[in-house]
C-alpha cells in the first residue's frame, strides 16, 4: 500500500472541481431534470448526452474528447450514474447521472479511512443479509481480521446508520446510497478496475514534510548571487530570437519525417526498412536530403558519420586533416574514462601539440601556452580552449570551402532521391517485418578504438537484415 | 459587549521548516512570518541578530528576483504566436499506433531509444527492464532490478549497454549480452549513488559518462568505469524530476526540472547554474531541448507545457487548453521542432504546434497515464509508455 499523504491533494482534483462547479451553474450549467427510477422520482439528474454536449460547448472540443474528459470526471467520483451504479462509466445517451455531494469529494474526504469502509461494508452486509459481491466479501473479511478490536463499534455504527436511513424518504435514501457507493467505488475499486487515486512514489515538494530542504541562509545567499549575475547577462531581443525559430522551421521541415513524410516510405507505416538502409551511417550513395543537410551548419556535417568522413577526405586534400583528428581526440578525452585521462592527455600532446609532432596543429601562442601549462595537471577539460580554437578555425575557414568545393558539389549531384514506395496491391497483407542485428552483438575491441566496427554494426542494424 | 477574538488559530505550512503545524505570527524586521512553535522556540534561542539576517536575505532575494523579471521583460518586444502568423498553418494531422509492445507486467515508467532508430529500452514499476526491437516487437533482453519503481532508464550511445535506476537510489549500467550462458545481472555495474530515488539518467556523448537526477535535489555526473563522482549540481530546492542534455557539439550544458517548479540550465564543467526559470505553477515532470539547442520545452503538473528561450532568457510560449486539466508527464519535439508531443496523466497525448501555440491533434489509445514519451532518433516516429503496462509506437 502506498503511503498516504495527509494534507496534500493532487492539483488536478481542484481543476476538476472547478469544472463541476461550472456544470452546476443554474444559468450556464448542464440541464437538470427529474429522473424516474422505477416508481421513485430522483430530482436534479441529467443525461449522459447532456453532459457530453455541455463539455463540447464549454471547451470547444470534439465529442470524442468530451466523452473522454467526462469519463474521467465520473471515474474520479464527481458524477455518478443512477442506473447501473456499479459501473462508473459515462454514456453519451439518456442514462441518468447526478453530481456527487461535496462531502464525498476526493479533496474533502481522502484518504478514505478503513474504519469508514468497514462500516459501509457492514451496512451492506446487514442489508443484503450476508450476500456481498465477491471482492467486497474479501475486503470485509480482511478488515474483520485487521481491525477486529473495533468490530463492535463498526457493527453498532452500521446498525445506527441503517436505522437513521429508514427515517428518510425513499428518494433521499436511494440518493444517499448511490452517493456512498460511488465514493467507495473510487476509493476501493473492484479488481480489474483502474484505481484513479494511484500515485507515484512520494515527491518532496513544498507540501510534503519528508524532505528537509530548509530555506536557510545559504539558499538565499545562492539565490541573491544568481540574481546579481543574471542581471548582468546579455539578453537578445525577443523579435530576433523568435525569428530564429521560423528560420529553423523552414530549413528543417522537409527533413522532418512526421511533418513531411520520408522517401521511399516511413518504415513504421509500410513495414519497409529501405529508408533505414538508405540512410545508414555509412552508405555508398547518400540521399539528397542528407547531403543538403550538411550545408545547414557545421554541427550537421560533423554529426553525420558519412559527412564527417567526407569532410576528413576534403581536409586531407587541403593538408589540414590534423585539425579534425585533433578535435576528435579532444572529444575522446572529454568523454573518456576517468582513469585514462592522464594517458589521453599525453597522447594528444605527443601527436598534436609537442614541437615536431607528426600532426602538429596550429594554435595561437596564447592558447598554446595556457594549454601546455594546464597539461602539467591533466584533467578532462584541459584541451577545451585549444579544441574550441581549432573547431572555430574549421567552422569559419575549412567548412565554407568544403561547401563550395567540387567534392561537395559532386556529392550533391550524385545523391539519390529515393522513389516513393508504390502502394501495395493488397494493402491488407502485411509485409514481413525483418529483424536486424543488434548493435550489442559487436562489442568494442582493442583494435577498433574509434568504433568504426560499431558504426558498421549500427549500419546493418538500422538497415534491417534482408529488408 | 462580547469578547472579540482577534487571534485565529492558523494551521498550515511553517515559513521556516515547511512542516504542516499550528502556526503563530512572528515579527522580524516589521515583516510578519508564520512559524511553528518549534521554529519559533529555536529562533528565540538563537538570538535576534541571525534571524534578522535570514529575513533580510529573503526580502533581498525577492526584490532582486522581481528586478530581474523587469530586466527580462524589457527586451520582450513581440510574442511567438505573433511572429508565427507568417507561417503556414498545419493541415490535417493523422498519427496512429503502429506498434504496441506488450510484455511489462506493471506500469511502464520510462523508455529510451537506441541510436539504431528501432531498438528501445523500457522500465517498469515491478523492477523489470526490457530491451525491445520495437520494429518487430521482439524482446531481446530482460533484467529484473532488485528494486521497484524503476523510474529512469537510458540506452548507451554505442547500443551495447543500458542504464537504469529508481527507488534503489542508484543508477546501474548493464552491458547487453546475447550470450545465453551469461546472466545480465552478473555484469551489472553500480555507478551512481544518491540519497534518494533516481528520477532520470542519460549517457553523455559516450558510454563512459552518465548524468543523473535525483529526489535528493541534486544532479550528478559520473564516470561509469570507476563509479567516481565527476561533478555535482546543487541548486534545486526540492526533488529533481527530469533532465536533458543540450544537443550542441560544442556545448557542455544540460537542463533539469524539479518539484520546486524551477527549470535550471547547468554548466557541466563547473557545476554552476547558468540560467533559471520559474514560471510553472507546479512540479516540472519533463524537460526537452528544442532541436537547435536555443530553447527547451517543459511539461508540468499544472497541465501546461512551456517553451523557454535561452538567448532571450525567458518563457516565450505556453501550451495549454481549458479542457486539459491533468498534468503533462513527458514532452518531446519532432525533428524540425515544429511539433511538440506531450503525454498527459489523463491517458492522452496532445500534439502542439510549437510556433503557433495551438493544439494540432489529440491522440487516444492508452488506458492509463502516459508516463514517458520520446521521439525516435531519426524523427520517423515517437514511442509512448503508459501505466497501462504497454508501450506504443506512433507514426
Amino acid at each position: 500500500m502506498e503511503k498516504l499523504r495527509e494534507y496534500w491533494v493532487p492539483k488536478v482534483l481542484g481543476e476538476m472541481e472547478r469544472v463541476i462547479v461550472g456544470m452546476q451553474d443554474p444559468d450556464m450549467g448542464v440541464k437538470m431534470r427529474n429522473q424516474r427510477l422505477l416508481i421513485t422520482v430522483i430530482p436534479h439528474a441529467m443525461t449522459g448526452s447532456d453532459i457530453v454536449e455541455w463539455l463540447i460547448q464549454k471547451f470547444s472540443i470534439s465529442e470524442e474528447e468530451s466523452l473522454h474528459l467526462g469519463n474521467l470526471i465520473v471515474k474520479h467520483g464527481y458524477i455518478y450514474p443512477l442506473k447501473d451504479p456499479q459501473c462508473l462509466v459515462l454514456r453519451a445517451d439518456d442514462s441518468p447521472y447526478r453530481f456527487q455531494t461535496p462531502y464525498f469529494w476526493m479533496s474533502t474526504k481522502w484518504p478514505a479511512a478503513e474504519l469508514d469502509y468497514a462500516i459501509y461494508l457492514a451496512k451492506k452486509n446487514i442489508r443484503k443479509q450476508g450476500d456481498l459481491i465477491e471482492h467486497e466479501k474479501d475486503y470485509y473479511n480482511q478488515l474483520h481480521k485487521k481491525i477486529n478490536h473495533t468490530w463492535d463499534f463498526v457493527v453498532m455504527q452500521a446498525r445506527e446508520q441503517l436505522r437513521a436511513a429508514k427515517q428518510r424518504r425513499k428518494g433521499d435514501r436511494i440518493v444517499i446510497e448511490c452517493q456512498e457507493q460511488a465514493y467507495w467505488l473510487v476509493n476501493r475499486p473492484p479488481p480489474g478496475v483502474l484505481n484513479v487515486m494511484e500515485q507515484g512514489p512520494e515527491r518532496g515538494n513544498c507540501y510534503t514534510t519528508r524532505v528537509q530542504m530548509t530555506k536557510n541562509m545559504d539558499f538565499y545567499k545562492r539565490e541573491i548571487e544568481y540574481c546579481k549575475k543574471a542581471m548582468g547577462r546579455t539578453r537578445v531581443k525577443s523579435s530576433i530570437c523568435l525569428e530564429a525559430y521560423l528560420k529553423f522551421n523552414d530549413q528543417y521541415m522537409p527533413h522532418d519525417p512526421i511533418m513531411s513524410g520520408c522517401l521511399p516510405s516511413n518504415p513504421w507505416i509500410t513495414d519497409d526498412t529501405d529508408y533505414w538502409s538508405m540512410n545508414a551511417p555509412t552508405v555508398t550513395t547518400p540521399t539528397k536530403l542528407r547531403v543538403e543537410r550538411w550545408a545547414f551548419n557545421f554541427g550537421e556535417l560533423l554529426g553525420d558519420p558519412l559527412g564527417h568522413i567526407q569532410f576528413m577526405e576534403f581536409l586531407k586534400k587541403e593538408f589540414s586533416a590534423e585539425n579534425l583528428s585533433f578535435w576528435e581526440a579532444c572529444e575522446d578525452l572529454r568523454y573518456g574514462e576517468q582513469s585514462k585521462i592522464a594517458e589521453s592527455v599525453d597522447s594528444v600532446y605527443q601527436q598534436f601539440l609537442a614541437p615536431g609532432a607528426t600532426r602538429w596543429v596550429n594554435i595561437d601562442s596564447k592558447t598554446m601556452e595556457k594549454t601546455l601549462e594546464g597539461i602539467r595537471r591533466p584533467h578532462r577539460y584541459v584541451m577545451d580552449d585549444a579544441q574550441m580554437h581549432i573547431y572555430m578555425l574549421m567552422k569559419k575557414d575549412s567548412y565554407p570551402r568544403f561547401l563550395k568545393s567540387d567534392m561537395y558539389k559532386t556529392l550533391l549531384a550524385e545523391a539519390v532521391i529515393p522513389p516513393e514506395t508504390k502502394k501495395r496491391v493488397f494493402p491488407f497483407m502485411r509485409k514481413q517485418r525483418h529483424s536486424s542485428p543488434s548493435p550489442a552483438l559487436l562489442l568494442p575491441s582493442e583494435q577498433d578504438p574509434k568504433g568504426e566496427d560499431k558504426n558498421k554494426a549500427l549500419a546493418s542494424a538500422a538497415g534491417g537484415g534482408e529488408g | 459587549m462580547c469578547d472579540q477574538t482577534f487571534l485565529v488559530n492558523v494551521f498550515g505550512s511553517c515559513d521556516k521548516c515547511f512542516k504542516q503545524r499550528a502556526l503563530r505570527p512572528v515579527f522580524i524586521r516589521s515583516q510578519q512570518l508564520s512559524y511553528c512553535s518549534v521554529c519559533a522556540a529555536l529562533m528565540a534561542a538563537e538570538g535576534l541578530h541571525e534571524n534578522e539576517t535570514l529575513a533580510s536575505l529573503k526580502s533581498e532575494a525577492e526584490s532582486l528576483k522581481s528586478k530581474l523579471e523587469e530586466e527580462r521583460a524589457k527586451l520582450h518586444d513581440v510574442e511567438l504566436h505573433q511572429v508565427a502568423e507568417r507561417v503556414e498553418a498545419l493541415g490535417q494531422f493523422v498519427m496512429k499506433t503502429r506498434r504496441t509492445l506488450k510484455g511489462h507486467g506493471n506500469k511502464v515508467l520510462c523508455m529510451d531509444w537506441c541510436k539504431d532508430k528501432r531498438r528501445i529500452v523500457s522500465s517498469s514499476q515491478d523492477g523489470k527492464v526490457i530491451v525491445w526491437d520495437s520494429f518487430t516487437t521482439n524482446k531481446e533482453h530482460a533484467v529484473t532490478m532488485p528494486c521497484t519503481w524503476v523510474m529512469a532508464c537510458a540506452y548507451a550511445p554505442s547500443g551495447c549497454a543500458i542504464a537504469c535506476g529508481g527507488l534503489d537510489n542508484k543508477c546501474s549500467v548493464y552491458p547487453l549480452t546475447f550470450d545465453k550462458n551469461e546472466n545480465m545481472a552478473a555484469k551489472k555495474k553500480s555507478v551512481a549513488m544518491h540519497t534518494n530515488y533516481l528520477s532520470a539518467c542519460s549517457f553523455t556523448n559516450s558510454d563512459m559518462q552518465i548524468l543523473t537526477a535525483s529526489g535528493d535535489g541534486t544532479c550528478a555526473l559520473w564516470d561509469v568505469e570507476s563509479g567516481q563522482l565527476l561533478q555535482s549540481f546543487h541548486g534545486h530546492g526540492a526533488d529533481v524530476l527530469c533532465l536533458d542534455l543540450a544537443p550542441s557539439e560544442t556545448g557542455n550544458t544540460f537542463v533539469s526540472g524539479g518539484c520546486d517548479k524551477k527549470a535550471m540550465v547547468w554548466d557541466m564543467r563547473s557545476g554552476q547554474c547558468i540560467q533559471s526559470f520559474e514560471t510553472h505553477e507546479s512540479d516540472i515532470n519533463s524537460v526537452r531541448y528544442y532541436p537547435s539547442g536555443d530553447a527547451f520545452a517543459s511539461g508540468s503538473d499544472d497541465a501546461t507545457c512551456r517553451l523557454y528561450d535561452l538567448r532571450a532568457d525567458r518563457e516565450v510560449a505556453i501550451y495549454s487548453k481549458e479542457s486539459i486539466i491533468f498534468g503533462a508527464s513527458s514532452v518531446d519535439f519532432s525533428l524540425s521542432g515544429r511539433l511538440l508531443f506531450a503525454g498527459y496523466n489523463d491517458y492522452t497525448i496532445n500534439v502542439w504546434d510549437v510556433l503557433k501555440g495551438s493544439r494540432v491533434s489529440i491522440l487516444f489509445g492508452h488506458e492509463n497515464r502516459v508516463s514517458t514519451l520520446r521521439v525516435s532518433p531519426d524523427g520517423t516516429a515517437f514511442c509512448s509508455g503508459s501505466w497501462d503496462h504497454t508501450l506504443r509506437v506512433w507514426a
